[in-house]
């Protein structure tokens, strides 16, 4: 892992650049929602932030900022992480999916149309991290259980307690990503 | 209300699953007229898909946390790294100079605590300023405004701070020691305003205690007890639970020579202006609170606190809007809580069940505010007229307290609903039936007559006569909440020449859907579909709207929304009616038409209506009027429909003799708002009120430190809230329960939806393993020591 992401951030740096690396703002470049886009950060930037900030795409959340809550969740390749516990300069070339990327145009993805159906929503701060985790499961998965739900989503915390209304969703979403 | 300007009406009266009647109720002028029950109506009563919830799957919508201003800065503040001091000095001369920093701004009130701010004896800083004490680790000190995040952070390493550090006390067993370190040392005055119970401002103080209130003490408990042929008596405790909204506390203020803009994350606009305006010697119009999408409040988010005033503060300094951003450690350590608390339960009752007695004696702790008492429950859900209540609030060195969904009465309800349960088994009677007794209200007993059949309540056991390793169990317990109103309530329906339409006020959307609510109002009374409707709320350069808490919105809001469509219709009917050739009585809109009523082929489209109008867009107002029957209590601008709001909820629970790890399998709720607008957003709600009732029950504990006075658990890996794999089958149901009170008869459903899901389970898991837990969280640890089965040879 720390040999992978030197060697990635090493790619966007000068050619001769130092060893070591901030602790001033470095530049670094991310691929997100299929466009390469670059950014000056510090080096303790995570993920979440840079998205945030420079990149502003505020849908990705920040509820705990320290991996306990999920609100954070994108992909990276195709697997859900929370964003808030990793570095924008580990990401290297790994693409970023965040839930700006998740619909095609004005079509959305089966997990936000359902979510919408069963209204899965109330304050809707969690929302687009499950929905990139549900969206993930039934990519994975596109037979998911009632149990398989719970634990795709087993990381998630809503404080509204949509969980209910998620299942029902994220089940009918596969049904309807199947038709 | 018989005088000769209002007029009698006929309205739908009674439960729709039992049978609907009538009610003449006298109306004031310019209300829309009764509205007929939900089967006969377009849109009320339906399931409309929530307006915003496309703009949160899809992540557009606005946060706060989401605002950026050009030229913002970073706010953060400096909390005290001690559980009681004296602030000797603080020098930010240091952290001024820090590059990047634009402002450094020093705390001088503390917003959310008791009000002594600096006890006489204390002298001021050598600027002649008197600093509060910080009475919590965590208490906010200064704060500072910096173009980085991490420039902010840097510098808040820079302030020196020398403190006086002083005893403090965070046990509340220990704080009522005479002996104890005392947190305030002059009488605080005020009522509660963790919403506990509003201990008037004259009671006695002596130490950290401070009471009694005696709220609702009535007839003669002496002889009530001694009429009694049984009698129950029993301790509860219930711990501190956490709001954890998920957006934490956020502002973003914009000081500007116009005034003052802040973006908000509350749960209400409107009053946040107003404490803002006064607090910073504004005019109200030269400030403006907005909020668009809202993370969640539960009661934290009603008000200003420190933390936005310090945001103002920064702004004002700095030239320059500034946002403050508590991170979750803050947002757990002191951002309000559920109080903690102490119950002694008594009940004295009749054979056949009448209840002779109650007496109820309490303390607990709101931290460094009041109102730690269990509310109203003992002495308003089931009919007794002896009844006493001694009810104290207990000061710690800890954060303050604030209302938290269903306060006073959830921790109410742990206790009373289990001593009723008690009760019914010394009586030998079904808990059912025991309560059919002692509750007059004829919504609760078909509240609990759906839930029983729905849990297959004929099939529960005698309690404990399960056997096993896994001893299963059902539970039942109610919940009572009053029916709050919001008299200074208001709105603007507008009319455009082009046939749109909009509502404005500056009532906000904390994730409860009223957006969606108003837009179905709107469209049922003109004839249009909600989504033709433009919402533009959450804004105080709009009617003032009401507070969301209190479960209060839909009940203040809708009836205006529904009068000001009211009047809209009518102005469109009398534009329209010169045109059709007939007058403006013999015409009505339904399905973006304009039609004659007796000859419905006839008329003009909504649009070409509009377009009559005379000038570009028309308007109409409309506030709050009073319920029709009467208010039982109106206190300033809020009010009290005659009516309790509740419900009945059922757990099942299965008990692990060998982990003592208990699960919730199911719960069935079955709750009551009046006219039920949106079934869906409605079920959404009292779900989340069931699951943050069971996370109450089962895992949530704030815990503070005695030693360091710390919380030792402030972020969202310690405490643990309910997730998806502790979320249970829950069973909604809610009933139409038609008062003809008002323009729509609806009222709230987010508070009584969280008060007897702990209880329930309590309930549930006596019946499961034969032994009461009477303390709050019911942990693994509680239920092997109930069962004599201490893991530590306890
Ligand atoms: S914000 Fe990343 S897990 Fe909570
Ligand atoms: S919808 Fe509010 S936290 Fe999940």
């Amino acid at each position: 892992m720390l040999a992978t992401s030197l060697a990635a951030s090493a790619a966007v740096a000068e050619e001769n650049a130092p060893l070591s690396i901030g602790p001033g703002a470095v530049a670094i470049s991310l691929r997100v929602n299929g466009v390469v886009r670059t950014a000056e950060v510090p080096p303790h930037t995570t993920l979440a932030e840079a998205l945030r900030g420079s990149l502003n795409l505020t849908g990705t959340k920040i509820g705990c900022d320290r991996g306990a809550c999920s609100a954070c969740t994108v992909w990276l390749d195709d697997i859900p992480v929370a964003s808030c516990m990793v570095l924008a300069i580990d990401i290297g070339d790994r693409a970023v999916t965040t839930i700006e990327g998740l619909s095609r145009g004005d079509t959305l993805h089966p997990v936000q149309t359902a979510f919408i159906a069963h209204d899965a929503v109330q304050c809707g701060f969690c929302t687009p991290g499950m929905v990139m985790s549900c969206a993930a499961l039934i990519a994975r998965n596109p037979n998911p259980s009632l149990d398989d739900v719970k634990t795709a989503i087993s990381g998630h915390l809503c404080r509204c307690g949509t969980y209910p209304h998620v299942f029902a969703a994220t089940l009918a979403a596969a049904k309807a990503a199947k038709s | 209300m018989s005088d000769a300007t209002t007029q009698q009406e006929k309205f739908p009266f009674g439960i729709a699953s039992v049978s609907i009647g009538e009610i003449e109720r006298r109306v004031p002028p310019g209300e829309a007229p009764p509205l007929p029950p939900n089967n006969r109506l377009a849109f009320i009563g339906k399931s409309v898909p929530r307006f915003d919830a496309r703009a949160k799957v899809t992540g557009a919508s606005r946060f706060t946390v989401d605002v950026k201003l050009p030229g913002m800065l970073h706010g953060r503040l400096l909390r005290s790294p001690h559980p009681n001091a004296r602030i000797v000095s603080i020098d930010t001369s240091a952290a001024e100079r820090h590059p990047g920093v634009r402002a450094v701004h020093v705390v001088t009130d503390i917003v959310g605590r008791a009000v002594e701010q600096v006890p006489e004896t204390d002298p001021p800083q050598p600027n002649g300023v008197r600093l509060p004490r910080a009475l919590y680790a965590g208490a906010p000190i200064a704060a500072v405004a910096a173009v980085t995040p991490d420039a902010a952070a840097a510098a808040l390493a820079l302030i020196k701070v020398e403190y006086e550090v002083l005893p403090f006390v965070v046990d509340l067993e220990e704080a009522r020691d005479p002996n104890a370190p005392v947190v305030f040392r002059s009488a605080v005055a005020g009522s509660g305003f963790a919403g506990g119970v509003a201990a008037g401002a004259e009671v006695a103080q002596q130490g950290n205690v401070r009471g009694p209130s005696r709220i609702g003490t009535r007839g003669d408990v002496t002889k009530g007890f001694a009429e009694a042929e049984v009698t129950v008596e029993g301790e509860y405790r219930t711990q501190v639970q956490t709001h954890c909204c998920m957006e934490t506390h956020a502002a973003v203020a914009d000081w500007h020579a116009d005034g003052l803009t802040v973006y908000l994350s509350t749960q209400f606009t409107a009053g946040v202006r107003n404490e803002l305006a006064a607090a910073f010697g504004l005019p109200r119009n030269r400030v403006r609170v907005l909020v668009d999408a809202m993370g969640g409040g539960f009661g934290s988010k009603s008000g200003a606190g420190t933390y936005v005033r310090a945001a103002i503060a920064l702004s004002r300094a700095a030239g320059a809007p500034v946002r403050v951003v508590h991170d979750r450690h803050e947002e757990q350590v002191d951002s309000g809580n559920r109080p903690a608390t102490f119950q002694r339960l008594k009940i004295g009752a009749h054979r056949d069940g009448r209840l002779s007695a109650i007496s109820l004696y309490t303390y607990g702790t709101a931290g460094t505010a009041t109102g730690a008492g269990v509310g109203n429950f003992a002495q308003a859900t089931y009919e007794c007229s002896n009844f006493d209540s001694e009810q104290y609030d207990v000061f710690i060195n800890a954060g303050p307290a604030c209302a938290m969904r269903g306060p006073g009465n959830t921790p109410g309800a742990f206790a009373l609903e289990q001593a009723v349960d008690e009760l019914a088994e010394k009586l030998n009677l079904d808990p059912l039936a025991l309560r059919d007794r002692i509750d007059a209200s004829p919504v609760r007993r078909e509240e609990r007559r759906i839930g029983a059949e729905r849990i297959g309540w004929s099939r529960r056991h005698t309690p404990g006569a399960d056997t096993g390793t896994i001893r299963r169990g059902i539970g039942v317990a109610q919940s009572l909440w009053g029916a709050n109103v919001q008299t200074n309530a208001s709105c603007e329906v507008r009319l455009m020449r082009d046939g749109s339409v909009e509502l404005r006020s500056s009532v906000q959307d904390i994730g409860t859907g009223i957006r969606t609510v108003l837009a179905q109002v709107v469209a049922e009374e003109l004839g249009l579909t909600p989504q033709a409707i433009t919402l533009r709320i959450g804004d105080t350069d709009f009617p003032a709207g009401p507070p969301s808490y209190g479960s209060r919105t839909t009940a203040s809001i809708t009836p205006p929304a529904r009068n000001a469509a009211y009047k809209i219709k009518q102005k469109l009917l009398e534009v329209a009616a010169p045109k059709l050739g007939v007058a403006a009585g013999a015409l009505d809109l339904r399905d973006g038409r304009v039609f004659v009523r007796a000859e419905p082929a006839r008329g003009l489209s909504f649009r070409e209506a509009a377009a009559l109008l005379r000038t570009d867009a028309i308007s109409a107002f409309a506030s709050r009027s009073d319920d029709y029957g009467g208010f039982r209590r109106a206190m300033g601008d809020a009010a009290l429909a005659q009516n309790d709001l509740g419900g009945v909820q059922f757990a099942q629970v299965a008990v692990d003799t060998e982990t003592g790890i208990i699960r919730v399998e199911r719960v069935v709720a079955v709750q009551d708002c009046g006219r039920p607008i949106n079934p869906e957003q409605i079920e959404s709600q009292v779900q989340g009120g069931v699951l943050m009732g069971l996370s109450y029950a089962l895992y949530e504990d704030r815990i503070l430190d005695r030693p360091t006075g710390h919380v030792l658990n402030a972020d969202l890996e310690h405490y643990k809230i309910a997730g998806p794999r502790e979320t249970p089958e829950i069973d909604v149901v809610v009933l139409e329960n038609y008062q003809g009170e008002s323009a729509t008869d609806a009222y709230g459903i987010a508070e009584p939806a969280n008060i007897a899901t702990a209880p329930a389970i309590a309930n549930a898991v006596y019946n499961a393993i034969g032994v009461r837990l009477r303390q709050l969280p019911m942990t693994p640890a509680a239920v092997l020591a109930a069962l004599g089965r201490a893991p530590y040879g306890g």
